[in-house]
């Protein structure tokens, strides 16, 4: 069966980020950018599942600028099969990712579509869910183990009280969590190898979707700030500001 | 404006974060209704009715709704929707898991983990780990939002006197079934509601010593137990126990840090607890720059220490 992965740019997670001076964003130029770890999860998943023999085909896709090539390059690099890069360099909200994904799934016809949970940027959590809405398909969100047999996916999830299980018809579209699997480290021989592997470009226009979104970011400001602590010599003394100055015990 | 509270719920009991979904809402609007979508869930939407501010409660009380799978689920409360201005869910692992699919089929945008209402179609929201606070309004003729529950204080549950109201609705995708479930049982107080937590990081070493010493800390001040990713990889706890941004978020009024270095992920979890303690044997350890108190000693002889001395 095909696989499809979606994949996003964002900043590293090692990064901290400084917000610009006119509170417009997060100011990211010069700031080292990497594949989403949830994203990277979905591809290392893929892999597994095509070294398991589940999976034939592995197609990667991201939607974004045209610096996103270099993440693709590192799915392929990780095993992924060809890529499919959405160029556009306007602002484009989940919803509006989830249409142009949708636009892919309809021409790629893949059994299993993969996501990370959630982007480390903007949090949102959403585009998994979304697509899977467009697609009239089942949905498996923070999964952190999946079976396949057959027609059918079984998918553990992650929820607050512990773990769930479900079964899924396939095609459906699956978001990794954290703890699906651990990724590779790409190989030298493998980087060499992903470059030679198809890259298409195309636009949100060639799916029938408009880019921006109806939810306007007015302003990026920074969290209030914690005033500065104090460092305690001894446990009497943490006991003592708990009790006295804190009132919390 | 009209508002949807999806409740959080098990089919027994109203979950305590539909108390702060609605203290969310009653900043919007005062036109409430709340929906209950399960199975044998009658006791859930009589609790429902007793929450104040609430005016109107939905129960939809079918088998398909039982486990609330997000197919059957959204394609309820998408046609619900329809009649009201906003849809809020409380930003759990059940609402993050409906609502995005709500907006998709109603071709609507979405706002993720609202911590603070500033108008009717404003909200505030954190990004990047909870290192920016993004200030987003929506043009969305229906606005969906979730709820980070930790930023709006619970309101009363017996104060109110709704109407119940039933649907007849069986929303049936047919594209998911159950199987299993394995809930954690705990004594302790929940994590995300606790007033004092009591987490561990790798600094514990291992499972064992995670429950040698922390377990009495945690009895004696009626804590919850919480931990960082790092223990959660390591095997020390379950993974429902992981605080930070992909873990839960919290915010109580005393959160003890043994162990923990505090990554970035892990301070999204819990820098608006209101007092953070930090106990470690790295002087220079990240955490110690968001505590109120750092403690520089070795866990093994300081916490046995401080239960003895509270």
């Amino acid at each position: 069966m095909k696989a499809l992965v979606a994949v996003k740019r964002v900043v590293d997670a090692n990064v901290k980020v400084r917000i610009k001076s006119d509170n417009s964003g997060v100011d990211l130029t010069n700031v080292k950018m990497s594949i989403n770890p949830f994203c990277e999860i979905a591809v290392e998943e893929a892999v597994r599942l095509k070294e398991k023999g589940v999976v034939s085909e592995i197609v990667v896709v991201s939607v974004g600028a045209k610096e996103a090539q270099e993440q693709l390059r590192s799915s392929m690099a990780l095993g992924a099969d060809r890529a499919i890069l959405v160029e556009t360099n306007d602002e484009i909200g989940a919803l509006e990712v989830a249409k142009v994904l949708k636009g892919i799934v309809a021409e790629e016809k893949p059994e299993l579509v993969l996501l990370g949970k959630q982007a480390i940027d903007d949090d949102s959590n959403q585009v998994g869910q979304m697509l899977s809405a467009l697609m009239g398909s089942g949905q498996a969100t923070f999964a952190s183990q999946i079976n396949i047999e057959g027609d059918k996916a079984q998918v553990t999830r992650e929820v607050d009280g512990g773990l769930q299980t479900i079964e899924l018809s396939l095609p459906a579209v699956i978001t990794s969590d954290l703890r699906l699997n651990e990724p590779r480290y790409v190989k030298l021989p493998d980087i060499m190898k992903a470059r030679k592997k198809q890259l298409d470009v195309k636009s949100p226009a060639d799916y029938g979707v408009a880019t921006g979104t109806k939810l306007n970011t007015i302003k990026v400001e920074n969290p209030p700030e914690r005033k500065a602590g104090v460092q305690v010599s001894s446990v009497d003394e943490l006991v003592e500001k708990l009790k006295n100055e804190a009132k919390v015990i | 404006m009209s508002i949807l509270v999806i409740a959080d719920h098990d089919n027994k009991a109203l979950g305590g974060a539909t108390l702060n979904v609605v203290a969310a809402a009653q900043k919007i609007g005062s036109d409430i209704t709340v929906l209950v979508a399960g199975h044998g869930a009658n006791a859930v939407a009589e609790q429902a009715a007793k929450v104040s501010g609430v005016t109107k409660v939905i129960l939809a009380d079918q088998a398909v709704y039982a486990h609330q799978l997000a197919e059957n689920v959204a394609a309820l409360v998408a046609k619900i929707a329809k009649n009201y201005s906003h849809v809020l869910a409380a930003s759990t692992t059940t609402g993050k898991n409906i609502l995005p699919r709500v907006a998709a089929l109603l071709d609507v945008s979405m706002v993720t983990d609202i911590i603070a209402v500033e108008s009717a179609n404003t909200f505030k929201r954190p990004i990047y780990a909870g290192n920016a606070i993004a200030t987003v309004q929506s043009d969305e003729a229906i606005i969906l939002g979730t709820v980070r529950t930790t930023a709006f204080e619970a309101v009363a549950n017996d104060t109110g006197s709704a109407s119940v109201e039933s649907v007849a609705d069986a929303e049936n995708a047919g594209v998911s079934t159950f199987l299993s479930e394995e809930i954690l049982q705990s004594e302790r107080p929940e994590l995300a509601a606790a007033r004092v937590v009591v987490s561990g990081g790798r600094g514990v070493g291992s499972a064992e010593n995670y429950h040698a010493v922390l377990d009495p800390l945690a009895d004696k001040l009626g804590a919850a137990q919480g931990a960082s990713r790092a223990a959660v990889d390591a095997g020390f706890v379950p993974n429902d126990m992981q605080v930070g941004q992909t873990g839960k978020i919290v915010a109580p009024e005393l959160y003890i840090a043994v162990g923990i270095s505090g990554a970035i992920q892990h301070l999204a979890g819990m820098k608006d607890s209101k007092v953070i303690v930090a106990i470690n044997k790295d002087e220079e350890a990240p955490i110690n720059a968001v505590a109120d108190y750092w403690l520089v000693g070795d866990l093994n002889e300081v916490v046995p220490e401080l239960v003895s001395k509270i």
